[in-house]
């Protein structure tokens, strides 16, 4: 065993996790979260509507 | 007292740096792109540079690439991060006076890069030409960057992080990790310094820079920007959010490597050359992911696109963008890179995602931003974006097409051979061959160039308290 056969080892690694993160990603565990994750944009009308009125207040 | 509790009450967000930030956008893009243009010029009629050594295409063309990165795209990420990760983490910025000082600090790098360039103080190093000075100032502020945009992170209301801000913040780390190891330097004076690298390292450390400099300031963060500002224009969420975790990792985990195809054919060991290819071609697949995850967040709402330039300018960044992912990868294989390197086919790639891509998504978030910033209903004129949507969209057209031709008429020109093994054609028969293009790449970049303009009145007159906008076209169509 020497050190080419750690870097081969990585390729195998780094293979594993990319396939790990994709079932990470993909389980259905986790589809709930990133639903109202994926809704952040639109949550926060009410924060802008008074940053705005704020800002027309103070000119 | 009171003013306090009611700050604190009722939070607020910090739309001023954000308003700076996005008029200054608009400004060095006009700048930026005018050098462009000139630039062109001078490679179509070499007298323009009006035999004076500030006007030289040596000093203008970084002067152009700095302005046009590091000032237009570098004020649209800093516009658009403090405004994404305000709105989406839901709470004001960390910090007001940080901020400031980050804006002022980099309007301060952009006026000491437009002072020094021209008069030729340089390091060389590409899209890092700026001196040590300079160089240790872009290192505070963007230090001051990170501060308030993680800061803002760690304070927000939400528990979730939204993708936007995984792109921006990824951009902003990598950037300062790429601009500080790139740019160490032993100085010999104030406005000289020499690498602390050489040779083949110094090309390979260079590369792994300029590359990464593609990958995450003009890749990841407008990303970010793409994430936030297409599902709000579509007024619906993205389309596949566990794809755009995919995206992320398989995007910073790839783009790091691909440095190498800069240095095809030269000193660097062969493997990292194949090494650099390699990657280079695997990157399609996050890119593309990410395109088609900007794509379909419009399926279903399609017929917006019909009516709302702001989208058309979203979708067609993002065409320019597949396409631009697919050239790369195309021409970091070794022998298309044989045909490709050393000639216009570059350059054209370049503006391809310049000017496709990076200009056009940061001009169509800024459109969508403007109004809301000044707190209007929508631009001035929805006519004028319709026009200056064309008009960058032919200027693209124009620059990238006569690049290519020129590209690949030069790269077969200079590979040729004679039977007696001599070159068939001397350099200035090619140079005298491109001509035709270089005046093509003059008027589609002049014709982007106006575009701008036509924003920079649309913003002026949107951001004016005493003028009304026009009608929307959907409206007025209707009644």
């Amino acid at each position: 065993m020497d050190i080419n056969d750690l870097r081969g080892l990585s390729t195998l690694f780094l293979m594993i996790t990319f396939i790990g993160m994709c079932f990470w990603a993909y389980s259905s565990k986790r589809k709930k979260t990133f639903d109202e994750a994926a809704n952040l944009p639109f949550a926060d009308e009410e924060l802008n509507q008074r940053t705005i009125q704020e800002e027309v207040k103070n000119g | 007292m009171s003013e306090l509790n009611s700050a604190l009450e009722h939070p607020t967000y910090n739309y001023k740096v954000v308003r700076q930030f996005a008029v200054m956008t608009v400004v060095w893009g006009i700048v930026g792109m005018l050098v462009g243009v000139l630039i062109a010029a001078q490679l179509a009629w070499p007298a323009l540079n009006f035999d004076l050594p500030y006007l030289h295409f040596g000093r203008l063309r970084p002067l152009h690439t700095n302005a046009v990165i590091f000032a237009f795209g570098g004020c649209a990420l800093f516009c658009t991060s403090y405004y994404i990760v305000q709105r989406t983490c839901q709470t004001r910025l960390v910090s007001d006076k940080l901020a400031a000082i980050t804006f002022w600090g980099w309007q301060l790098v952009i006026v000491a890069a437009a002072v020094t360039l021209p008069l030729g103080m340089t390091s060389s190093k590409e899209y890092a030409e700026l001196e040590w000075p300079i160089d240790i100032l872009i290192a505070v502020v963007w230090i001051l960057y990170a501060i308030v945009f993680f800061g803002t992170i760690m304070k927000r209301k939400t528990s979730h992080i939204y993708v936007a801000n995984w792109f921006l913040g990824a951009f902003i780390l990598a950037v300062a990790i790429l601009h500080i190891i790139n740019s160490l330097a032993i100085p010999v004076s104030m406005t000289k310094s020499y690498s602390i690298y050489a040779g083949t390292v110094d090309a390979m450390v260079q590369w792994w820079y300029g590359h990464n400099a593609v990958g995450f300031f003009l890749t990841a963060g407008f990303l970010g920007m793409m994430y936030y500002f297409v599902p709000k224009q579509a007024e619906r969420p993205v389309y596949s959010y566990r794809l755009s975790i995919v995206h992320f990792w398989a995007l910073v985990a790839v783009y790091i490597w691909a440095g190498p195809h800069h240095l095809h054919y030269t000193a660097l060991p062969d493997w990292a050359q194949s090494l650099g290819m390699v990657m280079s071609i695997i990157l399609l697949a996050p890119s593309w992911g990410g395109m088609i995850n900007g794509m379909m967040t419009l399926s279903g709402a399609w017929h917006k696109l019909r009516t709302d330039p702001i989208l058309r300018f979203m979708v067609v960044s993002l065409s320019f963008y597949g396409m631009s992912t697919f050239e790369g990868p195309m021409m970091a294989i070794k022998t298309v890179n044989a045909l490709s390197h050393y000639t216009d086919w570059t350059i054209g790639h370049v503006h391809s995602g310049a000017l496709g891509w990076v200009a056009m998504i940061s001009i169509g978030c800024l459109y969508h931003l403007i109004p809301i910033l000044f707190g209007k209903e929508r631009m001035y004129s929805t006519d004028l974006i319709n026009t200056h949507f064309w008009m960058a969209t032919i200027g693209t057209v124009l620059y990238i097409a006569s690049m290519w031709v020129n590209g690949i008429l030069q790269g077969l020109m200079w590979r040729a051979y004679n039977q007696d093994g001599t070159l068939t054609y001397s350099f200035v028969e090619s140079l005298e061959a491109s001509y035709a293009g270089y005046v093509v790449r003059v008027i589609g970049g002049a014709i982007f160039f106006s575009g701008m303009l036509i924003m920079a009145y649309n913003l002026y007159m949107t951001s004016r308290s005493d003028v009304v906008s026009q009608p929307a076209p959907a409206a007025a169509s209707a009644a």
